[in-house]
């Protein structure tokens, strides 16, 4: 593995024998690091019924190398010795794992909750009462993915029939008696304004409304442009968030909105490679859940000696707990309270990661992102790697907008020709000869 | 406060961190952090004192420390990550 230039070095201390301040705030003591993450997003499979247009882990296919039953058990072993209480289960679709009860099953009773991600396809009447039954003993959480109040705004994104399934799934769960379900919302431009709606929907299934960030990750980096909220959203959404505070999950994901003024609910600090991480379906090891590249990759934990090895040892991760400096925000009189922004969400639009946010709400993201261009067009990194499907199908969304044609568009010279017309000269009509032409070579000069 | 019997609730789980402990409540899933070692250590004492005075007087914290940790002992109560002993006191 080799490391960014732009990223710091790892300190050459072992962890156990690095020097730690004692005392100062949690989240000076989180950035430094812990013995275990807080709670890690494990993708199961990169499999899925869908095909979101945003999706940021660029699922679609099944990996040939995914974890089998018995390897995912001793990754549910291992983080129970490691006492991770619990995990955000994911993927692509990890319910269309054959195993994925079992494993649901497996963990709760290693005492490792699990909250998984669902787009509901696989919550049948059947599975929703398995859900609610004292199986689980109430250690399991559902979130379903929703990125729409709306069917027309969910579909356009997400692909057709995809709120209808999300919907039909939280009256499932509603009618086996699961309580508190989430709707997980990734926040756009095309949705901020309906937050409210949201929250009604939410409230009317008896569900807990999450919202979070869109990132320019996986196949997300293709819409983020046109898809990311305006600077007028961000503060709107902001204003929401601070009138509902805690009633409304965010996932900490919003925290460089914090320069605003008053600091959201949550922990307001980016927990990549610190308190967080990813374990993707092949076991590799990532530093946070929108960062799947080569970049951010820790290692693995089938070829590197287990989950605890990587999370303790990786040079990668070592290098994210060593202190930061600020770079160009260092001088920022925001930078206490957003501390950066999201380093997923830089890396993917080409900016250095020791500078501001894309969506920095002082607006100097922007401003670097203009200059970018104007010096030649942002080099965005490739993608490292792609499980999207190679052939669309009928899931997959269509993000054309209708709209008129542009005044400025000059008009054809002719009606289209009917589709029925074969000949290759259909239409085509040659120009009449300026003067008729000659019947027979003239011998006029003889 | 200062003067009970306290333990550890049978439900948490304190996992050891570099700034103190993280505690796991699994009836009501909350996360709460000890941020400092000796809090950690007068936590996983309380059930082997008769009282908190006496459980802060083994593990070292000096008397004028008392009320500041009652009142942290307080807030880890209001979340039950420990609970008052006074059934068991009598056995």
């Amino acid at each position: 593995m080799t490391l960014a230039p732009v990223r710091p070095a790892a300190p050459t201390a072992a962890p156990s024998t690095r020097e730690r301040p004692l005392g100062g705030t949690l989240v000076e003591q989180f950035e430094l690091g812990l013995d275990a993450p807080i709670c890690l997003t494990w993708e199961l499979t990169y499999a899925c019924n869908l095909e979101c247009a945003h999706c940021l882990s660029s699922s679609g296919r099944r990996d040939p190398r995914e974890l089998t039953t018995e390897q995912a058990e001793a990754v549910i072993d291992e983080l129970q010795r490691m006492q991770v209480f619990y995990v955000n289960v994911g993927g692509g679709e990890p319910t269309i794992r054959p195993d994925f009860w079992h494993l649901l099953q497996y963990a709760v009773d290693h005492q490792v909750g699990v909250k998984f991600s669902t787009n509901g396809v696989r919550l049948t009447p059947e599975n929703a009462r398995l859900l609610a039954s004292p199986a689980f003993g109430g250690y399991v959480d559902v979130q379903i993915s929703l990125d729409g109040a709306t069917a027309e705004v969910n579909d356009h994104v997400r692909g057709p029939g995809s709120y209808d399934t999300a919907l039909t799934a939280l009256a499932n769960l509603q009618d086996a008696g699961f309580t508190d379900a989430k709707i997980s919302v990734v926040c756009t431009r095309e949705n901020i304004g309906q937050l409210d709606e949201f929250k009604a929907l939410a409230d009317r299934f008896g569900a807990t409304l999450r919202l979070t960030r869109l990132r320019p990750s996986g196949r997300g980096a293709d819409v983020w442009d046109e898809l990311h909220p305006l600077p007028h959203q961000q503060r709107e959404l902001y204003d929401w968030l601070v009138a509902h505070g805690e009633d409304v999950l965010t996932g900490d994901s919003f925290f460089h909105l914090a320069a605003y003024g008053e600091s959201l609910p949550g922990l307001n600090l980016c927990g990549a490679g610190r308190v967080v991480c990813l374990i993707d379906p092949v076991g590799d090891v990532y530093a946070c859940p929108f960062a799947i590249h080569d970049e951010f990759l820790a290692g693995n934990l089938l070829a590197d000696g287990g989950f605890q090895k990587v999370w303790q040892t990786s040079e990668l991760f070592l290098g994210l707990r060593a202190p930061q400096t600020g770079g160009a925000c260092a001088s920022c009189q925001f930078y206490d309270t957003c501390r950066g922004g999201c380093m997923a969400a830089k890396f993917f639009t080409g900016l250095p990661l020791d500078g501001p946010d894309p969506e920095c709400v002082q607006g100097y993201g922007e401003q670097a992102l203009v200059a970018l261009d104007a010096a030649g067009g942002r080099q965005v990194p490739a993608s490292s790697q792609d499980h999207s499907k190679t052939a669309p199908t009928r899931n997959q969304p269509v993000m054309l907008t209708l709209g008129r044609r542009p005044d400025t568009l000059t008009l054809p010279s002719a009606p289209p020709v009917s589709a029925c017309a074969e000949s290759p000269l259909a239409g085509f009509v040659p120009p009449p000869p300026q003067q008729p032409l000659p019947q027979s070579i003239p011998h006029a000069e003889q | 406060m200062l003067d009970e019997a306290w333990t550890l609730s049978p439900s948490v789980a304190l996992r050891p961190e570099p700034f103190g402990a993280l505690a796991y409540h699994f009836g009501n899933r909350k996360l709460t952090f000890l941020k400092r070692p000796e809090l950690v250590a007068v936590v996983r004492a309380l059930a082997d004192h008769p009282d908190v005075r006496t459980t802060l007087e083994a593990v070292g914290v000096p008397e004028p420390q008392h009320a500041a940790y009652a009142g942290a002992l307080r807030g880890l109560a209001d979340s039950d990550m420990i609970r008052p002993r006074a059934q068991e006191a009598v056995a």
